[in-house]
């Protein structure tokens, strides 16, 4: 009977994973709703709760590919990989128009180029002082701290091994996190309190989720300005981490 | 049709990728340089000509929307196969990386407001208003 029922999950992989997943955010939601009001954005529960799930899986079964080498569960494997990933990430860009970034302003432009290269060399240096000294690992941690999709797309470009990927997106994680708390908590000191400075915002720290959760705890008005400038960061990221700044960094570190 | 939508993404992520493993191979090292970015760069260039020229369905949008929506689902799916167990080893980087990212980003918000100021002013004069 049992053993019926993990049949017919593992020879349809892919539709069992929307269930597991579908559960997993309706419960994330539940939590962000019940448990923090809101102020910490469901999105970001729900990839926590992925990498706890990633977690248990590991140490039940000892393998490499998180909850994925639970048999029952492997069609995650189809859903979270790379192909999938890449294709949702693309379609993110679909409603970006050329001419909301025009309307950010030069400040705009600068603050989304600042926001991914000083994250990128934040997450690098630390990377290296942890001791993860070759390029690719130090790469992809790097493009972590960015968001917690440009360091597994870079991570994946690099042929980084997944619990360097793992660290990466839980780099992004922390970043999202610490931005939909911190911000109402900074905003009085570092001026949040206009559009212009809304949208500068939005480029510095790129997690949408983080900066849309983040704006509407200190001034809702404020979201679709932040958002506008945010919703070009992670694109921004995913083209400059595995290229240019790969190459400085492999340049530097001369590996 | 749906489906239109949904091949217009395609088109725009093999060009993508396809553009980014010739970086890779010019470049020498073996891998894909930016595929994605440039895919999204696509998208966004192919899409905007495609809807002033009202050449994009309802429907074809849809499909693409359907994609869009489903990015957090897959990226937690992605999450879960992620090899954690060998990544809590690796101790306090992920944490860290994150802090000093977000408090390096804070530091910077009131310094690049100041420095792209909308009033495009001979200084000073209109600061107190």
């Amino acid at each position: 009977m049992w053993e019926m029922i993990v049949t017919i999950f593992t020879k349809n992989g892919l539709v069992m994973s929307f269930i597991v997943i579908g559960v997993v955010m309706y419960i994330s939601y539940l939590i962000s709703d019940k448990l923090t009001n809101k102020r910490i954005h469901g999105s970001a529960i729900a990839i926590v709760l992925g990498l706890v799930l990633a977690y248990v899986g590991g140490v039940s079964t000892g393998g490499s590919k998180g909850l994925a080498d639970v048999t029952m569960f492997s069609g995650l494997g189809v859903m979270g990989g790379a192909m999938l990933r890449d294709y949702a990430i693309v379609s993110t860009a679909f409603g970006a128009r050329i001419e909301e970034i025009k309307k950010a302003g030069l400040a705009g432009v600068i603050s989304l180029f600042l926001g991914v290269i000083t994250a990128y060399i934040v997450g690098v240096i630390i990377a290296i002082a942890f001791g993860y000294n070759d390029v690719v690992s130090a790469a992809t941690i790097g493009a972590g701290a960015v968001t917690f999709i440009v360091g597994p797309v870079t991570g994946a470009a690099l042929g980084a091994s997944s619990d360097v990927i793992a660290l990466s997106i839980a780099a992004g994680v922390v970043k999202s996190i610490l931005v939909m708390i911190g911000t109402p908590l900074v905003a009085k000191f570092i001026g949040l309190n206009n559009p212009q400075s809304a949208m500068v915002y939005g480029g510095l720290m790129g997690t949408t989720s983080g900066v849309a959760a983040g704006l509407a705890a200190t001034d809702p008005k404020l979201v679709p300005y932040g958002a506008m400038t945010a919703t070009f960061y992670t694109g921004l990221g995913v083209l400059l981490c595995p290229s240019v700044l790969f190459l400085i960094t492999k340049a530097i570190m001369g590996s | 049709m749906v489906i239109y939508g949904l091949a217009i993404l395609s088109l725009c992520f093999f060009l993508g990728i396809f553009v980014g493993d010739v970086l890779g191979v010019i470049l020498g090292i073996n891998s894909n340089v930016g595929g994605v970015g440039f895919a999204m760069l696509l998208l966004i260039l192919v899409s905007e000509y495609l809807m002033k020229n009202n050449k994009l369905s309802a429907k074809a949008q849809e499909g693409i929307l359907f994609w869009s929506a489903m990015y957090i689902p897959v990226v937690v799916a992605m999450t879960a196969t992620q090899n954690v167990v060998a990544a809590v080893k690796g101790g306090p980087v992920a944490i860290l990386a994150g802090i000093i990212a977000v408090v390096v980003a804070f530091v910077l918000v009131p310094v690049l407001s100041k420095l792209g100021g909308k009033p495009s002013i001979n200084d000073g004069a209109s600061v107190n208003k």
